[in-house]
Order: C-alpha cells, then structure tokens, then sequence
C-alpha cells in the first residue's frame, strides 16, 4: 500500500507556520488533522501489535499492553467503531475468545499516522 | 493546504512536539517488539517439523546398530534446526520484523543453553554406551529449553515445554525398547499438534 507523504502546516507557538516536507520525498499531499482514534496510547497499543500479528486475543492483548479488562474493552470498542480494527467471538471449548485483527483502514490509518509523526521530527529538526 | 491540530489542545513548542512524537515512535516501536514474541515461536515450521521426526523414528526403529540409530536422530536434528531457523526467518519478515529483534533474542538464548547441555550430554551417554537412556534425556532436554524459552512467548510455548518434559520422564520409566515411539510421540505428534495450534491462533 502506497504511503500518504505528509506535507502539513502546523501553527507552534509564535503562530508562524511551517511546513512538514513529505515522507520519503514523494509527491506532497496534504496529510490532514492527527488521528486521535490511535493517537491515544492504548489504542495506538492495539493497532501497533496487530499490525505485525495477523490475529490476537482479548487476554493476549491485555497481557502486551498491561491494560485492565475495562480499559481494554473500552479502547477496543473505539477502534471497532472506527473500523480500524475487526472483533470475532467464539468459543474454544467452553471457553470464550474474542480475536481481533487490523482492518485494511486500520493498517492504512497506522501508516498515516508513522509518516505525520516521522514529518513532525523532521520539521521541528530543520527548523 | 489544511491545518494539523498540534498533539495537544494547547500550542507547544516545536522540541515539546519532537519529544512527543518521538515517544510515539519508540511505543509503537516496542509494541510491535513485545509482540513480536507471539510471532516468533513458527506454527507450521513445527508441524513439517514433526512430519520429518515421524518419518525419522520410523527409519531408525529399523536401523541394526546403536551407531546407525544415533545418525538417524542426530541427522534429523539437524534438519529440524535447519525448518526451524528457515521459518522463523520466514515469519519474521513477513511480520515485517527483524529476526532478532528484543524477545526473540531472548527466546533464542534461554532456548539454546539447555539444547547445548543436551548436545554434550548425548556426546557423554553415547561414548560410555548408554544410548538407552538418550531418547528420555532428548525429550526432558528438549522440553527444558522450550518452557525457558516460552517464558518470552505465548503461554501456549511453555505449555509445549512441559508436555515434552512429562513424556521424557515417562520415556526413563518405561523399556529401552519404546525410544522410537516416545520420540514419534513427543518430537512427532506433539509438536504437529501444537504446531498447528500455534499456527492458527499466532499467525502461521
């Protein structure tokens, strides 16, 4: 999947803007507000592990992130509402599991927000 | 051109954004690391794995002497380390992920020291002819360093570790005789079984 190079103004606290230079040179397109669906650190958490596995339980997730059941379940849910990621339930034995697993527009948004965090660094490194 | 919303409500400036954005990165960074361990540990590497020891065992139920039986589970090994390495690389760099990257580094230590105590072991019974007791001692071993090693993975790793370790202690109790079925059963069938759990439930 192609990534989105990011050239975005920000106004900082002398109100001048400046300009974020695309990611990895490609052609500037504007970048657009920071996602705060996976800005948060427990959602951004989420989104990062499932980036490199390609399904995850509720616990395993918990487990990684340390996170409490409520506070999982709660983050998890915005996600899902986002679409960002895909929740499935069933049952290994008597047990319950709930799997998630990133979305194409998930995957898509996590890149999206690398390159808006990679432009930033550059741009208040130049400056 | 649009307008970014700085990273928090009020305005900040530019090294406060850097620091944030870099603590960003690092997080995504060492998440994606943590997880790496339910990646590492490679599902269907075992299952071939356990095929080539089904295969091995039934070879070396029919060798004639201690010589040839050892040959046949030492190569076997071999060729199990070989799968192994080859699809844990595979997985890895399908999961995007450096090979050694935080907890496969550990996995990897804790894994080999009791594999490499195995190795002199099996050097020590062979040379004062106890070959009998090698397929318990491979089995206890084996098991060892795979519930060390699932320390850094999957709960279901070190689970993997006890069954191996529980038939190596069965395999000292019962006759000489049955080496080639424990190590069918252990090396063979239980790591098909939990291979293909693996495989399932952590992504190949």
């Amino acid at each position: 999947m192609a990534r989105e190079a990011a050239r975005v103004e920000h106004r900082g606290s002398g109100g001048a803007t400046r300009r974020l230079r695309g990611v990895r040179g490609r052609a500037p397109v504007p970048a657009g507000e920071l996602d705060r669906v996976i800005h948060e650190r427990v959602r951004l958490g989420i989104v990062s592990a499932l980036a490199v596995t390609e399904t995850m339980s509720f616990n395993e997730l918990k487990k990684l992130l340390r996170a409490t059941d409520g506070n999982l379940s709660v983050h998890a849910r915005k996600l899902e509402e986002a679409q960002y990621v895909s929740c499935t339930k069933r049952f290994d034995g008597r047990v319950p599991r709930t799997e998630y697993r990133l979305t194409a527009l998930g995957r898509r948004s996590l890149e999206r927000y690398l390159d808006h965090m990679e432009a930033l660094i550059r741009a208040t490194r130049a400056r | 051109m649009r307008s970014v919303r700085p990273l928090a409500h009020r305005t900040e400036e530019p090294l406060e954004l850097q620091a944030k954005a870099l603590d960003q990165l690092r997080y995504i960074r060492r998440t994606i690391e943590d997880a790496g361990s339910f990646t590492s540990v490679p599902g269907w590497g075992q299952v071939v794995i356990g095929l080539t020891a089904l295969l091995a065992a039934w070879i070396a139920a029919r060798q004639r002497t201690e010589t040839a039986w050892l040959v046949t589970w030492l190569v076997e090994s071999a060729l199990a380390l070989t799968i192994s390495a080859w699809s844990m690389a595979r997985k890895a760099r399908a999961a995007g992920l450096p090979l050694f990257s935080g907890p496969a580094r550990k996995f990897a230590l804790s894994f080999s020291l009791p594999l490499a105590a195995g190795a002199v072991l099996t050097w020590v019974f062979q040379s004062r002819g106890i070959v009998a007791v090698l397929p318990g001692m491979w089995l206890l071993m084996f098991g060892t360093a795979v519930a060390t090693g699932g320390a850094f993975s999957v709960s279901i790793v070190p689970v993997m570790g006890f069954c191996f370790m529980v038939l190596g202690a069965a395999a000292f109790l019962s006759p000489a005789a049955w080496g080639n079925l424990w190590m069918a059963l252990g090396f063979g069938l239980v790591m098909i079984g939990f291979g293909l759990l693996i495989a399932r439930r952590h992504g190949g």
